[in-house]
C-alpha cells in the first residue's frame, strides 16, 4: 500500500512523571485506597480489564486498545538507583545509561550512528516538534526534527539557504565546516522530501484538539503517504501532578488515550498497524502515598504501554507492582527499562541491541 | 597567516571575539600581554532588589509563601543568567569570562536557590584565572555544589558517594584513575561537609568520620581537604584539566603530546594563566588546522553577536528561549558532566535556528521554533508548551560598526567584512543576489545586507 516494508516503531513520552498507579489502578488492592484515602480512583469507577486492574476512566482509548488485543502493559519498569530529578531521570531515559553515566548521546541517536540500514536517510528517525531530543541524538547522526513539514518547507525555501550552499567555500579548510554545510543540505533535501511525502495523503480523521493529537494525526499522514522513516517520536507535557492531579490526569489522559486510539484506526485503515509498535513511557512513576495538596510527589518505577496490530505479547506482562514493599515509599522496579529497548531493537528494528546500547539485555518479546 | 588574522584569532579564543569598537591591530605579543593582563577587576553577579531567603527560612515558611519564594528563585536564575550574558558581553576581562564559561560548564552544577547560584558564579570568576587548587577547594565548598551532589546528606552513618565519585570523574583525575575503594574512603573525608543556617559551608563535626582512610594506597585519618590536596598530587588531574582546556581553547581533536607537555608545568604549580600564556604563545595555535576549527557553543555565538554589533537590548527575555532552543542555558546544565560541545551542537532544528537568528534580531521578529516544556519550571503544568512569544526588541550599532569601515571604499567592502566577522581565512564568494542588492543600496545599506549575510553562514558558527 504504501512505500514502506518492514517495520516501524512510534515513541510517545509523556513528559513530567506521570502516575502509573492512576492510570492503571490495582482496585483489588486495599494499600492503594490506604495510602490515597482521596487520590484513590473507586473500584466501580474504572474501565476494568481483568480481575486486578483498570484504567482510569478517562482512558478509555487505552481501554478499547486492550480489548481489541492491541495492548502490552508492563508494571513497575525503571531502573537500579533511580533518580527522581525529571531532567536526570529523562536523561536517563534517554540515552538509556545507569543511574550513574553520564551519556551525551540517545539510543536512538546511537541506532544511526552504528548506521543500521536505512539510517543514511535523514529522516530514518523523525521527532515531530521543533526541537530534537536527546534521545535522537548520536555523536555522527542525528534524528530530523520536524513539527510541520508545510511550516519547515516555507522556512527553507528562503533563497538565503540556496544562495549560501551554492556559494560554499570550494577548498574545505576545515572539516568542522564541511560538517556544517552537509547538515543543511540534508535539511534542504529532507524538507523538501517530507513535504512532498505529506502531501501525498492526510488523515480525514477527528483527533482531539491537542499537540498530540496534531503530531499523531501527521505521524498518520506520513505514515498513508508511504514515508519510509522507521521511527517517530513525539511527546506531551504536563504530567508532574505534584496538585489537582486528579483534574489534570483527567484532562490529559482523554487527550492521550483518544489521539493513540484515532492513530490506531488510521494506521489499520492504511494497513499499518500490523507492522507498528508505539511505546509510551514517562521518565518515572510517582509516590504510592497521595501528598497534602491531593496530587503525588516524584516516585520511581511506572508502567510502560506497547500497542500494536501484531504484539506477541499481549495483556498485563508482569504482576502488578508491590505497594507494601517499597523502597521508601516508592515502587521497587521489576522490570528494567532497557529489557524493552533491547526488545524494540531487537524485533522492531532487527538491530543488534547490544550495538546501540553498549551491553546485553534481557530483550523482551514484542 | 597576518598579525591581524592572528589577533582576531585570539580575541575569538580567549574571548567573544573583538567588540564593536575594537580593530585587530598591532603586534600579536602585545594583544596577549594584554588579554592576559587586563583581568583584575571584575563585577560580581548580584541581583539588587532581590530578598534572599536562607534554606532554614524557608522551611519557616507555610506552603503559600513557600510556593510564591520558589517561583521567584526560578524567575531570579534567569535574571543571573541575562546579568551574565550582559557582563560577558561588555567586560574589559573577557578572558576571566571566557574561563568562567568554560569552569561552569566544568564544575557544572543545577539547583534552585538563586542565592546560592549567585554565590557559586562568583567563586567560579573570582578564581577562574587564579591557581586550579583554589579554585578547586573554594568551588567544592560552595554551597550550590554540596547541595547539588548531596554532600549535605553525606553523614558519618550514612555516607553518600556522589560528591567524591564526580570530584574525581569529572573535576579532576577523570575515569579510570581511581578504585571504588578511593571513592567510598573519600566520601568518608567529606562527610559533614555541608551548609549552615546562612546558607555558607559548615563543616558539621558530629556527622564527620574522622577516622582513619586508606586512598591511593596512603594511610590516615584524612580530612576533606587532604583528599583534595592528594588528588592535585596525581599527574592524572593536571593532564585531564589541561586536555580539556586545549578542547576548550584549540581544538576538539586533541594533540596528546602538547597536552602532556603543558600538564607537565601546569602540574608543577597549577597555575591557570600561566597555561593560558603557554597555549595561546605557542605557534600551533594559529596553525590552519587550528583556525575555524570550533563550533561556538549557543553562549559564544550569542555573545560573539552582541559584542561585534554593539546589540542594546530592550528586552534581552528572549535570548533565554535561544539557549533552550540551541541546548546551551547558563545555570541550568543538562548535568553535572556539563555540555559536550562541539558538533554535540548541531542538528537540522538547532542548526537552521542559529543561521536564521541574525535576521530575527534585526527583523525584530521571534524564534522560528518553540521551545520544550522545561521541566524546572516550578508550574510545568500552566503552560503547557513554552512559546518564545518574547519577540525581540533589540538594535544594532550600525553607526558605531559602520566606523570600522570608513577607510574601506565599496568595492573592498565586502572583503573587508569576511575578514572582520569570519575566523575561516577564506574568502567567500558574494552571492549575485547580494551583489544586485548592495549596488543599489546606499553604503549604510551595503554594509547592513553584507554583514547580515555574512553572519548567516554556516561559517560564521566557526570560531
Amino acid at each position: 500500500m504504501t512505500g514502506f516494508s518492514g517495520k516501524r516503531l512510534v515513541i510517545v513520552q509523556l513528559s513530567g512523571g506521570n502516575d502509573g498507579l492512576n492510570t492503571l489502578i490495582p482496585f483489588r488492592n486495599d494499600e492503594y485506597y490506604r495510602l490515597r484515602p482521596k487520590l484513590g480512583i473507586a473500584a466501580d469507577k474504572v474501565l476494568r480489564i481483568g480481575d486486578e486492574a483498570g484504567f482510569n476512566p478517562a482512558l478509555e482509548g487505552f481501554r478499547k486498545l486492550f480489548d481489541e488485543g492491541a495492548m502490552g502493559i508492563y508494571n513497575a519498569v525503571g531502573y537500579p538507583n533511580p533518580d527522581r530529578s525529571h531532567f536526570r531521570s529523562m536523561d536517563i531515559w534517554h540515552t538509556a545509561s545507569n543511574s550513574d553515566e553520564y551519556l551525551n548521546t540517545g539510543w536512538i541517536g546511537r541506532l544511526l550512528d552504528a548506521n543500521c540500514p536505512g539510517s543514511e536517510n535523514a529522516w530514518y528517525a523523525m521527532e515531530v516538534d521543533d526541537t530534537l531530543s536527546l534521545s535522537l541524538k548520536g555523536n555522527y547522526q542525528s534524528g530530523f526534527a520536524v513539527k510541520d513539514p508545510q511550516r519547515l518547507k516555507t522556512m527553507m525555501n528562503d533563497k538565503f539557504f540556496d544562495e549560501i550552499s551554492a556559494n560554499q567555500p570550494v577548498t574545505e579548510q576545515s572539516s568542522e565546516l564541511s560538517f556544517l554545510y552537509k547538515t543543511l543540505a540534508r535539511t534542504t533535501a529532507s524538507a523538501d522530501y517530507i513535504y512532498e511525502k505529506s502531501k501525498i495523503y492526510n488523515s480525514a480523521r477527528i483527533y482531539p484538539q491537542h499537540e498530540l493529537g496534531n503530531s499523531l494525526k501527521q505521524i498518520a499522514g506520513l505514515i498513508g503517504s508511504g514515508m519510509e522513516s522507521r521511527i517517530y517520536y513525539t511527546s506531551i507535557s504536563g504530567f508532574d501532578t505534584h496538585a489537582r492531579q486528579a483534574e489534570i490526569q483527567q484532562r490529559l489522559f482523554t487527550v492521550v488515550g483518544d489521539s493513540l486510539y484515532a492513530f490506531t484506526q488510521d494506521l489499520k485503515e492504511r494497513n499499518e498497524f500490523n507492522n507498528t509498535v508505539i511505546l509510551v513511557f514517562s521518565e518515572f512513576g510517582r509516590r504510592v502515598k497521595q501528598n497534602a495538596s491531593n496530587g503525588t510527589d516524584h516516585g520511581t518505577a511506572n508502567n510502560v504501554y506497547l500497542i500494536g496490530g501484531d504484539l506477541k505479547k499481549k495483556g498485563i506482562l508482569n504482576t502488578m507492582a508491590n505497594l507494601t514493599s517499597l523502597d521508601d515509599g516508592d515502587l521497587i522496579h521489576q522490570l528494567d527499562f532497557r529489557n524493552i529497548y533491547a526488545g524494540l531493537l531487537d524485533n522492531v528494528i532487527a538491530y543488534d541491541h547490544v550495538k546501540v546500547l553498549g551491553r546485553k539485555f534481557e530483550s523482551t518479546l514484542i | 597567516m597576518t598579525d591581524s588574522q592572528k589577533i582576531a584569532h585570539l580575541y575569538r579564543r580567549a574571548g567573544f571575539g573583538l567588540n564593536i569598537r575594537e580593530t585587530p591591530d598591532g603586534a600579536l605579543n602585545d594583544a596577549i600581554n594584554k588579554i592576559l593582563a587586563s583581568n583584575t577587576q571584575f563585577d560580581e553577579l548580584y541581583l539588587e532588589d532581590e530578598e534572599r531567603v536562607t534554606a532554614a527560612e524557608l522551611l519557616a515558611m507555610n506552603p503559600e509563601q513557600r510556593k510564591e519564594i520558589i517561583q521567584d528563585l526560578a524567575a531570579n536564575i534567569k535574571k543571573l543568567n541575562l546579568q551574565w550574558i550582559k557582563i560577558m558581553g561588555k567586560a574589559e576581562g573577557q578572558l576571566r569570562e571566557k574561563m568562567s564559561l568554560f569552569w561552569h560548564g566544568h564544575f557544572a552544577v543545577r539547583v534552585r536557590g538563586f542565592a546560592q547560584v549567585e554565590s557559586y558564579a562568583n567563586t567560579i570568576r573570582q578564581h577562574a584565572l587564579g591557581n586550579f587548587r583554589e579554585l578547586l577547594m573554594a568551588v567544592s565548598k560552595e554551597p550550590a555544589m554540596l547541595k547539588f551532589l548531596n554532600n549535605v546528606q553525606n553523614k558519618k552513618n550514612s555516607p553518600n558517594e556522589n560528591f567524591a565519585r564526580e570530584v574525581m570523574e569529572l573535576f579532576t583525575l577523570g575515569r579510570g584513575n581511581y578504585t571504588e575503594h578511593d571513592i567510598k574512603e573519600a566520601a568518608r573525608a567529606f562527610t559533614g561537609w555541608g551548609i549552615n543556617q546562612e546558607d555558607e559551608f559548615e563543616l558539621k563535626t558530629f556527622q564527620h568520620d574522622s577516622g582513619s582512610k586508606t586512598i591511593f594506597g596512603k594511610t590516615g585519618n584524612f580530612e576533606g581537604e587532604d583528599v583534595i590536596a592528594m588528588i592535585l598530587e596525581r599527574k592524572e588531574t593536571a593532564v585531564f584539566i589541561t586536555r580539556k582546556i586545549y578542547r576548550f581553547l584549540v581544538n576538539e581533536t586533541v594533540d596528546e603530546s602538547r597536552v602532556r607537555e603543558l600538564a607537565e608545568s601546569f602540574h608543577a604549580n597549577y597555575d591557570i594563566p600561566q597555561l593560558l600564556r603557554q597555549i595561546v604563545s605557542a605557534d600551533w595555535f594559529y596553525a590552519p588546522e587550528n583556525i575555524a576549527s570550533i563550533i561556538k557553543s549557543p553562549v559564544e555565538l550569542i555573545v560573539g553577536l552582541n559584542r561585534t554589533f554593539g546589540i542594546a537590548y530592550e528586552n534581552p527575555q528572549p535570548l533565554l528561549a535561544v539557549q533552550r532552543v540551541l541546548g546551551q542555558t547558563l545555570f541550568f546544565p543538562p548535568n553535572v558532566a556539563g555540555w559536550a560541545g562541539g558538533r554535540n551542537w548541531i542538528d537540522n532544528s538547532t542548526l537552521i535556528t542559529r543561521l536564521n537568528l541574525p535576521k530575527r534580531l534585526t527583523d525584530a521578529s521571534q524564534l522560528d521554533v518553540d521551545v520544550k516544556n522545561d521541566m524546572d519550571d516550578i508550574t510545568p503544568n500552566e503552560v503547557e508548551r513554552k512559546k518564545s512569544g518574547n519577540t525581540f526588541q533589540c538594535s544594532f550599532n550600525w553607526e558605531l560598526f559602520g566606523e570600522k569601515f570608513k577607510e574601506i571604499s565599496d568595492d573592498k567592502l565586502w572583503e573587508a567584512l569576511c575578514i572582520q566577522l569570519l575566523a575561516n581565512t577564506m574568502l567567500l564568494q558574494m552571492p549575485d543576489k547580494l551583489k544586485v542588492q548592495a549596488e543599489n543600496s546606499n553604503r549604510a545599506e551595503k554594509i547592513r545586507l553584507m554583514a547580515i549575510y555574512i553572519v548567516r553562514t554556516p561559517d560564521y558558527q566557526l570560531s
